[in-house]
């Protein structure tokens, strides 16, 4: 015997969780058993064992190359094809200091729609004028704020624009300002809650009503027709009938519309539940959607020039198609188990409260290192003590180990806004900047945390003022 | 508190009847069928492994020792994981 003979004799093979697949008509094929399975061990290039190490499990990551490379395609797609473009970071998208930064030294301007939002972009260091203020919330303090301060008030509603011309004139001044527009695009469902109708008039007569008001001067108009519209046909339409409005208001009511914001929406690359063809077929590019607005606009305002009026300023509010891929969320297996229909069960340590996005998006899930054995249909659950709490209901994937990765993506839209503190913690943001520097952004939360805005009345301070419950483990005879 | 002696988890209830698993073809590739209860499945390598070391012996522990000597994984892991596996056994081979 030689001795690599004895060195395999006393090798142990590497233990792999043993499994059974029932064999289901139609099922074989799906399983795909040896469909290769991508797994992915660093973001950025710093490893994924590494981030978790210093910042545990659960964890999000954010890709600042990934944010300014979007942002930078995403504007350099616009201003291809026009001339004056600006786009305004929808806040509500994504508001964490610095993804807001990150996207301000891009030079996005701030779109914000509620008291919090607006304070947010000032105590950033938002300059008043670069704020975008929409909503159908704004109370008469952060008018007036917002006009001391210069912000770009786009009015939602009759008693917005009643109020806003009382304070204008009470403070004695000449405010700027936008009507949000509400329309039937034929393809998305019109969100008629917001703004003024423009087929029943309601649009023009705001418009009239701001004529007439010697403190107000309507310059721009908004609209946004959607999230995730993957029909770039949409936009063609939104911004013919914006175009349209525009020069029946010029012409009616005298004013000059300096801009045309036409909102966010453009899907990102994620895969909605129910759409079944993955997200690289069906969600447009960004060209896409540039070419359906850009032409639109320079078809329906070649001739202003000629009338000695400039074309509009064009504005954009895209959220998730900037921030979406650029963070992922990191999350450790806690058990497997097998539910009584047979199918594998995996409970992770982050849930819907940490993904809310999970409830209408199939996030794409790797590993974080590669897998063997056969992939099995499996359900992936978090950690809450809720049936709803469901992170993927079916993904092929191997066996997994108590404590083994996996990679959740693309999260970075209305995850870290719509959150919710829910039975846990939520757990640590990193950024991990162009030199591969890793930052921590928004520490995890604690008890004082968590506790901090409550407040125990004097006869509640206590839980047993009265003595302790007897002991139940104690027999009673 | 007296604790009742833990019984040993070897016990013929953990996996199917000897009779039961030694009436199961079984393929080199993992295909396995059982005649009686008409079902089939496959099952991967280590299962493999344990069906095989099943249809000499069901006992836990012994399939326990078995495994240890081949894999290099602590007791308790492989335990956990051939008690889960048994559970399914269960349901897919009839008595
Ligand atoms: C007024 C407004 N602008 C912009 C956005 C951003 O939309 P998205 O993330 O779909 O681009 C929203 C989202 O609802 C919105 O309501």
């Amino acid at each position: 015997m030689n001795s690599d003979d004895t060195m395999a004799e006393v090798q142990r093979k590497p233990w792999l969780k043993p499994s059974i697949t029932p064999l289901r008509s139609g099922f074989l094929n799906k399983s795909g058993a040896a469909r290769h399975m991508i797994w992915r061990d660093n973001i950025d290039g710093v490893p994924v064992k590494k981030l978790l190490e210093e910042f545990k499990s659960p964890l999000f990551v954010i890709s600042e190359q990934t944010l300014r490379k979007n942002s930078d395609s995403i504007r350099e797609a616009f201003r291809r094809r026009y001339p004056d473009v600006l786009f305004g970071w929808s806040y509500k998208t994504n508001y964490l200091g610095a993804v807001c930064n990150v996207l301000h030294q891009e030079g996005d301007l701030a779109e914000v729609v509620s008291v919090f939002e607006y304070e947010k972009a000032r105590r950033l260091g938002v300059p008043g004028d670069c704020i975008l203020f929409n909503g159908p919330n704004k109370s008469r303090e952060i008018l007036e704020r917002a006009v001391n301060e210069g912000a770009h008030i786009h009015i939602d509603h009759l008693d917005e624009l009643y109020l806003l011309e009382d304070i204008a004139r009470s403070m004695e001044r000449v405010v700027d300002v936008a009507i949000r527009l509400n329309f039937d695009t034929g393809y998305t469902e019109p969100w008629s809650r917001f703004g003024f109708s423009v087929e029943s008039g309601q649009a023009l007569d705001a418009a009239w009503r701001i004529a007439s008001s010697d403190n107000l001067n309507l310059v721009g108009l908004h609209a946004h027709i959607g999230t995730f519209v993957m029909e770039p046909l949409a936009y063609k339409a939104e911004v013919k009938i914006m175009c349209e409005f525009m020069e029946e208001v010029e012409k009616k009511t005298g004013c000059i519309i300096k801009y045309i914001d036409v909102g966010g929406g453009f899907a990102s690359m994620n895969s909605l539940q129910g759409i079944y063809l993955p997200p690289e077929q069906v969600i447009p590019s960004i060209d896409q959607y540039a070419e359906a607005i850009c032409d639109t606009l320079l078809q329906f305002t070649h001739d202003r020039e000629s009338r000695d009026c400039s074309r509009p300023t064009l504005i954009l509010e895209t959220g998730r198609a900037v921030v979406d891929d650029a963070e992922v969320l990191i999350s450790s297996v806690v058990a497997n188990k097998h539910l009584p229909d047979g199918r594998r069960a995996v409970i992770l340590d982050a849930g819907v409260n940490d993904l809310f996005t999970a409830f209408w998006y199939n996030h794409d899930v790797s590993p974080s290192r590669q897998l063997w054995g056969r992939p099995e249909e499996t359900v992936l659950y978090g950690p809450l003590c809720m049936n709803i709490d469901v992170m993927r209901h079916s993904v092929m994937l191997p066996p997994l180990n108590v404590g083994d990765t996996l990679i959740f993506s693309p999260v970075g839209a209305y995850n870290n806004t719509q959150w919710l503190q829910f039975i846990e913690y939520r757990p640590n943001i990193v950024l991990i900047d162009e030199e591969g520097e890793v930052s921590l952004i928004r520490a995890a939360e604690d008890l004082d945390v968590v506790t901090q805005q409550e407040r125990l009345p004097q006869h509640l301070e206590k839980p047993y003022p009265k003595g302790v419950p007897r002991n139940f483990l104690e027999s009673t005879k | 508190m007296e604790l009742p002696e833990k019984t040993d988890s070897s016990d013929n209830e953990t996996f199917p009847p000897l009779i039961s698993l030694q009436r199961l073809a079984i393929s080199e590739n993992g295909f396995v069928f059982d005649p009686v209860s008409g079902h089939n499945f496959t099952v991967n390598e280590t299962g493999l492994v344990i069906l095989r070391m099943l249809q000499k012996d069901n006992q836990l522990a012994p399939l326990l020792d078995n495994l240890m000597c081949e894999y290099d994984a602590p007791r308790r892991e492989l335990e956990r994981d051939v008690v889960e596996f048994a559970g399914l056994l269960r349901d897919y081979v009839g008595e």
